[in-house]
């Protein structure tokens, strides 16, 4: 096995930044707004550098989608411990509808031509909230996944992933090559170190095209609208439990 | 005061605004890139916003949590330092050969800049440390560099700098702690006043006098703790900078191998100095970081405090002095971001400048975080709101490092001497 694994990092409005739409309602306002790494994303990176330092793998590879301004995402990986970095370069009206279909079509080409042993994404974007990525991924490699990943182990040739569902944790194994995607308790990603800041400049980044990969970005989606949600109303106070049983009746929802 | 009745109704509503404003206090002051025309990573290199990062996650995660409890328990917090050194914030402008960063000078600024947003008298401390650590690395033979830097980086051990005395402050040249030559070691006598980490710390970096009068008299020793006859007063009762002990330390026969000194017999004047000048810059740094937090919690607060049917936000008064805050924080920051690259670049400016930044910033940023305080009204003088913390941390960095009225007479010195 090639013990190379390949992180996905995108580039999302900081999470502490109030969210504005724009005017015309066509999308939110990016320009001029702070931007990092995703926080699942910086799970997912913390996650493989675990596995390299544990020498279960060999090479941790990020990658990011994105204008010239993924490459920032893509050194803050470096500086985590990544060894590598790949841009693919997309930019303009492609960059607006880009989506988890066609990122994935991306990554299960990257992770093809890269022979990676391991995709780790994080389970989901908080700007689009999709959490479609990682599994699309997996579903065009026909490659086994283990999403919401609280835990990854290596078992033999096998991982072992428990993952977060809503009744609880369920423990699974998968056949490597695979994809795994983080969800919040899987790690806490490090502090990048001063020392590892400055060795990630010497990292390389290698530039690639959508093109190259035989990928096409169009959009099988049109967003009509964006709006901010609605505001908050003000409830009414009723005297008696008599009083809130009718007025839940009369707005139907008893 | 207003009468203990509305006060009384003040105090229990502002519990639980506190609570919700202790959750927005966390997060704002360190809320990268809201307010973009205050931005403190505007201009930076991709390399530079990425230490600012780190030192704002820093900062944001482990410092700022506890800065409240730290200044009211009065504790040193060293391992919260101690995690700090791990990232390399120990000896962030200290060579690599030992254990340093070997960062810029404006590195070094951006970076402390953005910890004091979470404790301005931690990271003051910090600085003062790495300043220790410079001044050994720089003016130590290799042994010295050897022996005590990699463990001062890694905040293994903790350093202090001794310069003041009770009966020299400003007049640092007059100092009066002796060091007599007795064979192969120094016996030091006398004391050292307003020492940070004084007591708790375990290298200190000490001016004294070896041979006459003035500036040329005096030497530079590294007095490591355990050293017989060296004690320290009781812990001094501060205003602000709580989260470091302040106390005097005493000399009595205390003997110093001749092989801890910094450089040569009559260097120690020139190695303070020069190791006051990149103090300055990051003490100015450190109050950049708590104007700047005090800014962004001062525009929280007229966002959503609400008097005369509208939120503080839309008076006029208030947007102007806001604007008038901002400006001078920008401006201020730009002069330390300019002397911090004149000192590494050498420039013949350089100590001018300094001593310009030092003064201008200090000044202009407890002045605008007193009227981030003024606009939080009787909130602000509460102690669950951290603008106070940040007023009283920040008001000694006009008084130390040379004091503001001392810089005025480098500048002016520099002005009207005849080249």
């Amino acid at each position: 096995m090639s013990g190379r694994v390949l992180v996905g990092v995108k580039r999302v409005i900081d999470y502490a930044v109030k969210i504005r739409v724009k005017p015309d309602n066509s999308s939110v306002v990016t320009d001029g707004v702070k931007h990092s790494m995703n926080p699942f994303c910086e799970i997912a990176v913390e996650e493989a550098v675990k596995l390299k330092e544990k020498k279960l793998i060999k090479e941790v590879v990020a990658v990011s989608c994105g204008p010239q301004q993924a490459q920032e995402t893509i050194r803050t990986a470096l500086a985590m411990g990544a060894d590598r970095g790949i841009h693919v370069e997309v930019t303009g009206k492609d960059y607006e509808t880009l989506g988890p279909l066609q990122v994935s079509k991306i990554m299960a080409a990257l992770a093809k031509k890269e022979d990676a042993q391991l995709v780790i994404l994080g389970k989901q974007a908080i700007d689009d909230d999709c959490n479609q990525t990682g599994q699309m991924t997996a579903a065009l490699l026909d490659w086994p996944q283990g999403t919401f990943a609280s835990e990854v182990s290596f078992d033999g040739d096998k991982i072992k992933v428990v993952r977060e569902i809503d009744g609880g944790l369920e423990t699974i194994k998968i056949k490597t090559p695979a994809v795994v995607t983080a969800d919040l308790r899987l790690n806490t990603p490090r502090y990048a170190t001063l020392p590892n800041i400055m060795k990630a400049k010497k990292k390389k980044i290698a530039n690639v095209k959508p093109a190259d990969l035989g990928v096409d970005l169009t959009s099988r989606l049109e967003v009509v609208r964006v709006d901010e949600p609605p505001q908050r109303q003000a409830g009414v106070k009723v005297e008696t439990v008599d009083d809130l049983v009718g007025k839940l009746k009369e707005a139907g929802t008893v | 005061m207003a009468a203990l009745g509305p006060l009384g109704r003040i105090a229990r509503f502002g519990s639980s605004i506190c609570r919700n404003h202790r959750l927005i206090y966390n997060r704002s002051p360190q809320r990268r890139g809201i307010a973009s025309c205050i931005d403190p990573s505007h201009g930076l290199t991709d390399e530079q916003k990425e230490f600012q990062k780190v030192a704002f996650d820093f900062a944001t995660n482990e410092m700022a949590p506890h800065m409240a409890e730290w200044d009211q328990k009065e504790m040193f917090p060293v391992e919260t330092m101690r995690k700090a050194a791990e990232l390399g914030f120990g000896g962030i402008y200290v060579q690599p050969d030992v254990g340093g960063s070997g960062l810029s000078r404006l590195d070094t600024s951006v970076i402390f800049e953005a910890l004091s947003t979470g404790c301005v008298s931690t990271t003051a401390y910090i600085s003062i440390h790495n300043m220790c650590a410079w001044m050994i690395d720089t003016f130590g033979n290799a042994e010295q560099r050897e022996k005590f830097c990699p463990i001062l980086c890694s905040m293994e051990k903790f350093a202090s700098y001794c310069l003041t005395e009770p009966g020299s402050g400003s007049d640092a040249a007059s100092l009066l702690t002796t060091a007599q030559l007795k064979g192969d070691h120094y016996i030091l006598n006398g004391s050292k006043a307003f020492i940070s980490g004084g007591g708790d710390t375990d290298i200190y970096v000490v001016m004294c006098r070896t041979g006459g009068k003035g500036p040329k008299g005096i030497s530079c020793l590294v007095v490591e703790k355990e050293t017989p006859g060296l004690s320290f007063g009781k812990k001094e009762k501060k205003v602000g900078w709580n989260s470091q002990p302040t106390r005097a330390v005493i000399f009595e026969d205390c003997a110093v191998p001749v092989a801890n000194r910094l450089g040569a017999e009559g260097q120690g004047f020139g190695i303070a100095m020069r190791g006051l000048n990149g103090g300055r810059i990051n003490i100015a740094s450190c109050s950049l970081g708590a104007a700047h937090a005090c800014v962004q919690l001062a525009r929280d607060h007229l966002l959503v405090r609400k008097q005369f049917g509208e939120t503080l936000s839309n008076n006029q008064f208030l947007q102007f002095k806001l604007a008038e805050m901002a400006t001078r924080l920008v401006a201020s920051r730009l002069l330390v971001r300019e002397a911090a690259t004149a000192l590494q670049e050498n420039r013949s400016d350089a100590v001018s400048l300094c001593s310009m930044a030092k003064l201008f910033v200090t000044d202009e940023c407890f002045d605008i975080c007193n009227q981030a305080l003024q606009m939080h009204g009787g909130y602000g003088y509460l102690k669950d709101y951290a603008v106070q913390q940040f007023v009283r941390d920040i008001r000694v960095h006009q008084i130390l490092e040379g004091t503001n009225e001392v810089m005025r007479m480098i500048i002016s010195r520099n002005l009207l001497t005849e080249s």
